[in-house]
């Protein structure tokens, strides 16, 4: 079985779930702090 | 923990001097976390070899393990966290508890979501009821409890014992996905990384290293954001409160 699509999967939801966290972190300290 | 850093943590709790040590603190983490993020997921996906029994599908290991240790070190804290406001009664402390919830809450979940994929080559299937999955499955319930208990402990203005009680409670699944691999011999396989040793080869285990610091620093950055929100936000309610009164 070829795993890479498997791996891109894992890959791609990983840094898009942490990207999200961090932006939508950032968002919030920005709008509370302003 | 000695005599001297116990006054020392006490000072660190202050508001402000944290504010003014998180704000330098916070683009520092994130960079460098992102930096060693993106040169461990490199070297994980182009400078390793296969394994010899898993292929490429061991590759999903930079991802799912710091996912998975961030998950539980992120229950520690935030138990810890909870130990110190019950002890000493610092805001600061229960701040950084809920400001862990939801960070922890998503590598658990990113976790169990890599573990699922990274299942389904390797093992033949998305799923099993097995002790390691089963647990893993259960602190992510844990945390999406401690985050509404923690909600609604502050939309009807308790005083956080609740959650901090639930949070110290918690703790019991840590030994339990720790130990499950032992306790059970079922699916999952057994611990292969160790403090001192570990059964992966070198070749492929090194781009853990950068992963497990990328994503624990990216970790670090995201709690102090948020904890510096729910600092903000509590200082312009306490500011509106003084103009309501005058």
């Amino acid at each position: 079985m070829n795993a890479w699509p498997f791996v891109i999967a894992a890959y791609a939801i990983t840094l898009a779930a942490a990207a999200a966290l961090t932006l939508a972190s950032w968002l919030a300290m920005k709008r509370a702090e302003k | 923990m000695t005599c001297t850093a116990v006054p020392t943590l006490h000072a660190l709790a202050n508001p402000a001097r944290f504010v003014a040590i998180a704000r330098p603190a916070t683009p520092v983490l994130l960079g460098l976390g992102i930096v060693l993020l993106a040169i461990g997921c490199w070297a994980g996906l182009t400078r390793t070899p296969p394994d010899y029994l898993q292929g490429d599908s061991v590759r999903i290991l930079y991802i799912h393990v710091p996912a998975a240790w961030l998950g539980m070190g992120g229950w520690s804290g935030l138990a810890i966290s909870s130990i110190a406001f019950l002890v000493w009664r610092h805001p600061l402390a229960a701040v950084a508890a809920r400001a862990i919830a939801l960070p922890g809450a998503v590598f658990a979940a990113v976790c169990l979501v890599t573990g699922s994929i990274w299942g389904r080559p390797t093992w033949g299937t998305w799923w099993q009821w097995d002790g390691r999955l089963t647990s893993m499955l259960l602190l992510f319930f844990v945390y999406c409890g401690y985050m509404a208990l923690a909600r609604a402990d502050a939309e009807r203005g308790g005083d956080g014992r609740i959650p901090a009680l639930y949070g110290i409670a918690g703790t019991v699944l840590l030994p339990i996905i720790r130990y499950s691999v032992v306790w059970w011999n079922t699916l999952h396989q057994g611990p292969s990384i160790g403090l001192t040793r570990s059964s992966i080869a070198g070749s492929i285990l090194w781009p853990l290293g950068f992963t497990m610091a990328g994503f624990t620093l990216l970790f670090a950055g995201i709690v102090l954001m948020r904890m510096r929100a729910t600092l903000a936000r509590l200082k312009a309610e306490a500011r509106m409160r003084r103009m309501a009164r005058s």
